[in-house]
């Protein structure tokens, strides 16, 4: 099966090189920062110490878990629809957890002894368990998704020994989201962060952003691969993204509320900051309010049932939604989290271009996991067409 | 299908006997657990290290630079220019900043001017140590925070627990910029996290910390666990704060206002 990612026409290996190529400017300007320091190289500084990098892994652990949305109901309520989504669906989480897990590798000031967290296991730090939980995550996905697929090449259902390994992938989904919040909301002095409704809204998010982009890549693959995975998974996926969505923003409407209703200075602070500005610092208004306009972009072209029967309206809504929790959990979500700082002032933020490229980095290693599953998918459904006509 | 009269007494006196058994387990867990919490104290602690800080004895420039250039002299801490991406175990800033949920609004200008000392707790309830993935921050029977350089990942998941603004994450690297080197104490390599550490290596001589020592009695050391120890007579006789006590991390640097 593995032989099929080596047999695939100009575009897939020039799209193959790009990546490779930002993978190895990533590793270019990730090598300069740990020769001159992360000083010289990012915006990072004493009172905000976790930016760009870990922001991309609260995202994109929510990418990964939000697999589970289309999962559970594929193996455990039996909706055969999502039969072909399902393993993009698994592929994509695969992708998504080593982009998180490499977003916290290239933080690390001592990346050589990272083995340190593996070899004392600290039990008190949520680090330990988010690289106990995502690792986990990334075998049950790559097993399941792999096993399922080569069960489709060779034509039979897949084992029954595999039936434990999908319940427990299913359960792990949510877990390793409810862990990663856990990393950022019992931080005392943290007020944005420090917030019970971090986990749940962390789940919320994800469960619209992640089947979102889903989406987009469906309707992608529709196109340029002439691999259909059905308009009704498609369908049923749109009203998973609108509904959690919704719930995302009740959510944000809940910590507002409680934030301003109450009174206290130190829980409004970092809300007003992020969209009006504090003690005139105003960086991050206009990037928080392009968030808000893109969700309720969304939120409309998802929500009109002839708007989201539409490819085209589909696309743009499921990309708006996927772009305004992308600014808002990606990125303002560090931002918001130490700024004020402790002493309550402001020290702005911005990610310089060394760490935007290195992101890039990840994400396109991501990418190229990503792509390399899928055409390999893609293959195997191709063949089994064929063999249908050609024995039809 | 409906219940024999019967069977719903039968049931209802079950629930209730339930109930008294619960809140009697309930009762004997409670109890117990405060009799672990008082086991727990009789043990051998018996030393637990705090700082009080007479701010209103420190006047000059003077007075504050001779006690930071003594503890970053000896503890080769590097002078770096960048002022957002500094390293600083021991430094001065203001009284609204070292103690943001105090109420500054109508307090007299001396002291809200007033400059503070600041420098790491040492928590009795460190989150610091709490989140540290590989125990390169732990906490010593003494109650000291420490740091161990040659271990910490870079990960500076303890710069944001620490609501302090203690921790110092070497942005650049660190012997490019020092004056000169103490070649007692270890210098630091970039990408690792450092802090104030009591003064660990001169408390087991038996001496008292290089700041202690520099403010020529404006900073008092002890054992906060000796009644007769000079912090906790100056903390009894003084009007105290300690930073940010909502967040019960259990401060051990004590300010006399
Ligand atoms: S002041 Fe900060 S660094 Fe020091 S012990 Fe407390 S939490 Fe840890
Ligand atoms: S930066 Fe170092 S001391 Fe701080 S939590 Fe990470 S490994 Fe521990």
């Amino acid at each position: 099966m593995v032989e099929k990612a080596l047999r695939g026409g100009v575009w897939y290996w020039l799209w193959l090189l790009l990546l490779v190529s930002f993978i190895g400017l990533a590793f270019y300007f990730w090598l300069q920062e740990h020769h001159h320091g992360a000083g010289m190289l990012t915006g990072l500084h004493r009172d905000l110490t976790w930016g760009f990098h870990i922001g991309q892994l609260a995202f994109f652990v929510g990418v990964a878990a939000s697999a589970v949305m289309i999962v559970l109901p594929y193996y455990f309520h039996n909706y055969k629809e999502f039969g072909k989504i399902t393993v993009l669906a698994e592929f994509l989480a695969v992708g998504a957890v080593i982009i998180a897990m490499l977003s916290v590798f290239v933080v690390m000031g001592q990346p050589t002894r990272v083995l340190y967290v593996i070899l004392n296991p600290t039990p008190n730090s949520l680090i330990f368990w988010d690289l106990t939980v995502l690792s986990t995550y990334l075998f049950l996905n790559l097993l399941c998704g792999w096993m399922v697929l080569h069960s489709e090449y060779k034509g039979t259902k897949y084992p029954s020994w595999l039936k434990p390994f999908i319940y427990w992938a299913i359960l792990w989904g949510p877990s390793i989201h409810i862990v990663t919040a856990f990393l950022l909301q019992g931080l005392p002095g943290r007020h944005y962060w420090l917030t019970a409704i971090m986990a749940p809204r962390f789940l919320a998010s994800a469960f619209s952003a992640g089947p979102a982009l889903l989406i987009v890549i469906a309707l992608l693959l529709k196109k340029i691969a002439n691999f259909n995975v059905g308009d009704k998974a498609i369908q049923t996926i749109s009203k998973i993204v609108i509904y959690a969505f919704i719930i995302n923003l009740l959510f944000l409407f809940f910590e507002v509320f409680t934030a301003f209703y109450s009174g206290i200075h130190s829980h409004m602070a970092p809300f007003l900051y992020l969209f009006f500005g504090y003690e005139g610092h105003r960086e991050w208004v206009p990037v928080m309010w392009a968030s808000m306009i893109l969700g309720i972009v969304g939120l409309v072209l998802l929500l009109i049932p002839s708007l989201r029967r539409s490819e085209t309206t589909l696309t743009l809504g499921a990309i708006s939604i996927f772009l305004s929790v992308w600014i808002e959990k990606g990125v303002a979500l560090m931002v918001g989290g130490f700024t004020p700082n402790v002493f309550e002032t402001v020290t702005p933020y911005k990610p310089t271009i060394p760490e935007i490229m290195i992101a890039t980095g990840v994400w396109s290693l991501g990418l190229l996991i990503i792509t390399v599953l899928y055409k390999i998918t893609l293959s195997v459904y191709e063949s089994k067409n064929l063999a249908v006509k050609t024995r039809g | 299908m409906s219940m024999k009269r019967r069977d719903f007494l039968k049931i209802t006196s079950y629930g209730i006997a339930g109930t008294f058994l619960s809140l009697t387990g309930g009762v004997i867990v409670g109890r117990g657990s405060e009799l672990l919490k008082k086991m727990d104290t009789s043990s051998s602690e018996k030393v637990k290290w705090a700082m009080v800080i007479n701010t209103r004895a420190f006047q000059t420039e003077e007075d504050f630079n001779s006690v930071i250039l003594a503890c970053h002299r000896a503890h080769n801490v590097p002078d770096i220019p960048d002022k957002i991406r500094e390293v600083k175990w021991i430094w001065k800033d203001t009284f609204v900043r070292g103690f943001p949920t105090a109420e500054t609004k109508y307090i007299g200008d001396e002291i809200k001017k007033r400059p503070f000392l600041l420098l790491c707790n040492h928590c009795d309830n460190p989150p610091c140590v709490r989140v540290c993935p590989v125990k390169a921050t732990f906490k010593r029977k003494d109650g000291i925070v420490m740091q161990d350089m040659h271990r910490c990942i870079g990960c500076k998941f303890c710069m944001a627990a620490c609501p302090y603004g203690a921790r110092n994450y070497n942005f650049y690297p660190p012997r490019e910029y020092l004056r000169s080197v103490n070649p007692e104490f270890p210098t630091r390599s970039l990408g690792v996290v450092e802090k104030c550490i009591f003064c660990y290596h001169r408390l087991d001589e038996g001496l008292v910390p290089y700041c202690v020592e520099a403010s020529k009695g404006k900073i008092f050391f002890g054992n906060l666990l000796d009644e007769n120890s000079e912090v906790r007579k100056v903390i009894a006789e003084n009007i105290i704060l300690v930073r940010k006590p909502e967040l019960g991390t259990n401060p051990k640097v004590f300010y006399i206002i």
